[in-house]
């Protein structure tokens, strides 16, 4: 980088900071601890306070709810180190995300790569403004690490297709306007190529969404029933019976999230969350040993996970990324936040057991808990990722 | 600051691969250890590093060495890694070169820094007394007489004790084992009266010895920083220290790695290739994870030497203890995964088996560190 163009980045970087001092209300300067902290748009969305409405509409006139996209479709238009700049200032300031949404993460990046300029013009600038909340149509009850063996079926007739089956584990399938789904085009052919990536209104005829109960008590995932639902081939992203390209590079954008899921660096340190019900002994330290060398083990796996996030990135910038290190990144982050609970639980003892009260925030702790040990399945199993990196990146044999 | 290699650095890291590869595989330190090499490094090869630049990387130009920083150093020290070549770079180049860098005064640097980068002068820092690396137990005495010190005590695994021409001793001038107050530098002659050098042959063939003070005379002048106060110079040559450890071990972690995978590739049983057996798939794939995190930790570490030596503990902390921990892994896994091969002296793995295991525990290992983490974080 010249040293004109450093200076230009420092220049970005101080009228950031002051921005986002100005912008960024108190009340969303600190992380969520909940779904209801989460704002994800869409066309029945409620802001669960003044404060984040504040925070989303700023935002969003910035174009930052999306700051590296164009901004012919409502981006920032942020460089690459422009971006990395605004992440690090909103980190240091604890700004929450003012807009959380599957088509920011997973289909605006496919759409952008994929998508043909109609397709673009119609959807991106929906999600950056958050008025469309996208679910993202994948497994099936017998497609799951096996994803390529779905089996919804979408028949051509005339401009349209008609699509039956049925999805599995579709993340907030109910509360979702769109999904951007997979469905079989040809089924006489190879398994990964009679598959299309087809997007559709979540208010046709004959879709229709059952919430599944989890082992946490809530029900963030759906049953997802197709009964005949026609969709303009126009709606096809790239090409009839190539869509498994798209999934595919869909999929590396649903690890990188998945693997950035957790607190990561935020809030109090987790050997001081801990020591809130273990106590400390008269030097100060928590007064557990065992559960101490735990959590400092996690702490240094932890920063050395971020470190390695951030490598990821420049990487990618300096095209020097292997495609298959999301999958990489998506094993060791979720396994890693699963150990970042059961320290948690852990280190709570019987006050993390609560299940059903005002004292236990309807028992967040457990139910977070809980929730987390869909991490290493969900978006693709940490076996299935391991196998990846077997094959892709070592090249082993007969992976 | 992006956390990969600038071209310049990468152009760096080629020319010490190319270099170390061809005049130092590990059949080089093989060779040293078979003919019990008295020197335990070659000269010849050093003096080649020193025109190269290597020897005073870390030296500023107006004292004859290259000026760059640390992430450099840890680009050479990776380099050095893959091959386990002994060499002074780790003891001359960057531990004692930063702590004159840092402690020294304007006659101290002229003297010593041009005959580092030069490659005339070896030199080396004495801490450890006991079994595990621990600074601030620092016992070594060194009581005023006259006009300087007189020093007594022992000090262990001091990396090329036996053959350097200048140590750097850590004593206690004032309070008691364990307090940060009343730690001193010295520099120290080793061929002053009543030093006694012992070379021990250590597991991995790599150079250190145990040293004896008894009643050493040194004079004010050879006071490095100041008197009592030398706790923050030393952790800041000791954090050098160890972001070059690391970079050596990630470098050592990703050879056994290699290695390992191309044996998985050609080795057969049951009629296939092993590298076919997902038990072994799944082993190789947590250990390469694993390797990348910590290569990006120990990147992180260096950067943040660059930026700030006093404010970069915390990153060395984690840079070294997972270095440690994944190093392990990798020599483990190394041996295991090339079966009875693995354990033969004939084949290469045992060597870095070895190298790893002291590598773990110079300056600190992958517990000491994970406390410090702890300690800082407030727990």
């Amino acid at each position: 980088m010249s040293d004109a163009e450093n200076a230009d980045l420092e220049t970005f970087r101080s009228e950031t900071r002051a921005w986002l001092e100005a912008n960024c209300p108190p009340e969303m300067r600190k992380p969520a601890t909940s779904d209801a902290d989460v704002f994800w748009g869409g066309r029945n969305a409620k802001f669960a306070s003044e404060p984040q409405r504040i925070w989303f509409e700023r935002m969003r006139d910035k174009g930052w709810t999306v700051p590296d996209w164009p901004k012919e479709y409502g981006g920032g238009g942020l460089s690459a180190a422009e971006h990395k700049v605004l992440r690090a200032e909103m980190a240091k300031l604890g700004a929450r995300p003012p807009l959380s949404s599957f088509g920011i993460w997973m289909l605006g990046p496919a759409l952008l790569k994929y998508g043909n300029d109609a397709q673009k013009k119609e959807h991106l600038p929906n999600i950056a403004a958050g008025l469309i909340r996208w679910c993202q149509g994948y497994s099936e009850p017998n497609a799951g690490s096996d994803l390529a063996s779905l089996q919804t079926r979408a028949e051509s007739d005339g401009d349209d297709f008609v699509i039956t089956g049925q999805k599995i584990w579709t993340s907030y399938a109910n509360y979702a306007d769109w999904i951007f789904c997979l469905v079989r085009t040809d089924s006489a052919a190879k398994k990964h190529d009679g598959i299309s990536f087809i997007l559709f209104d979540m208010t046709s005829k004959g879709v229709s969404t059952k919430p599944i109960l989890l082992i946490s008590g809530y029900s963030p995932f759906c049953e997802t029933f197709f009964d005949n639902v026609r969709v303009p081939k126009s709606h096809v992203v790239g090409t009839v019976n190539r869509g498994w390209d798209v999934a595919k590079y869909l999929l590396q954008h649903e690890r990188a999230m998945i693997s950035g899921m957790g607190e990561r660096g935020v809030g109090r340190p987790l050997g001081q969350i801990a020591a809130d019900s273990v106590g400390t002994d008269a030097l100060g330290r928590l007064d557990d040993p065992m559960l101490r060398g735990r959590i400092a083990s996690f702490d240094v796996d932890e920063a050395a996970l971020a470190a390695c996030a951030e490598r990821a990135v420049d990487l990618a910038k300096a095209g020097q990324a292997h495609p298959a290190f999301s999958s990489a990144m998506k094993y060791y982050g979720t396994e890693l936040n699963k150990r970042r609970y059961e320290i948690l639980m852990s280190a709570g003892g019987v006050e993390a057991l609560e299940w059903d009260s005002e004292r236990s925030k309807q028992g967040a702790r457990p139910r977070a808990w809980l929730r987390t040990k869909a991490n290493s399945i969900e978006g693709g199993t940490t076996e299935v990722m391991l196998g990846i990196v077997a094959k892709r990146i070592l090249d082993l044999p007969g992976a | 600051m992006a956390l990969v290699l600038t071209e310049e650095q990468s152009m760096l890291r080629d020319s010490a691969r190319r270099l170390i590869s061809d005049k130092a595989p590990v059949s080089h330190l093989r060779h040293l250890r078979d003919s019990k090499d008295p020197t335990g490094f070659s000269r010849e090869f050093w003096h080649s590093f020193a025109e190269m630049g290597f020897a005073g990387l870390l030296v500023l130009e107006e004292f004859g060495g290259s000026g760059l920083g640390y992430v450099e150093a840890g680009v050479v020290m990776e380099e050095i890694g893959r091959t386990l070549m002994p060499s002074p770079f780790l003891a001359t180049s960057v531990v004692a070169a930063s702590a004159l860098n840092r402690g020294g005064n304007a006659a101290q640097k002229s003297e010593y820094l041009p005959k580092i980068s030069n490659g005339s002068l070896l030199a080396t820092l004495a801490v450890d007394e006991g079994a595990k690396h621990r600074p601030l137990q620092t016992s070594l005495q060194a009581v005023r007489a006259g006009n300087g010190f007189r020093l007594s005590g022992a000090k262990a695994l001091v990396v090329d004790g036996h053959v350097a021409d200048l140590l750097i001793v850590a004593a206690r001038t004032a309070g008691a084992a364990g307090e940060r107050e009343g730690l001193t530098l010295f520099l120290v002659n080793p061929k002053a009266k009543r030093v006694a050098i012992e070379r021990t042959i250590m597991v991995d063939a790599h150079n250190a010895a145990r040293i004896e003070l008894a009643n050493v005379e040194v004079d004010a002048d050879s006071v490095l920083g100041e008197v009592d106060q030398g706790a923050a110079l030393l952790d800041g040559v000791l954090d050098i220290g160890r972001g070059a450890v690391a970079s050596e071990m990630v470098g050592l972690s990703e050879e056994v790695f290699n290695r390992t995978v191309e044996y998985l590739k050609s080795r057969k049983q049951f009629g296939k290739l092993i590298g076919e057996f997902q038990a072994l798939q799944h082993r190789a794939a947590e250990l390469y994870v694993d390797i990348e995190i910590t290569r990006a930790a120990t990147i992180k570490a260096l950067q943040a030497l660059d930026t700030d030596v006093a404010k970069a503990a915390s990153a060395v902390a984690v840079a070294k203890a997972r270095a440690g921990t994944t190093a392990t892994r990798a020599v483990q896994e190394g041996v295991q995964m090339h079966g009875g091969m693995g354990m033969t002296d004939q084949f290469d793995i045992g060597f870095f088996m070895k190298r790893a295991r002291v590598c773990e525990e110079l300056f600190g290992d992958a517990n000491y560190h994970t406390e410090q983490l702890a300690r800082a974080r407030g727990y």
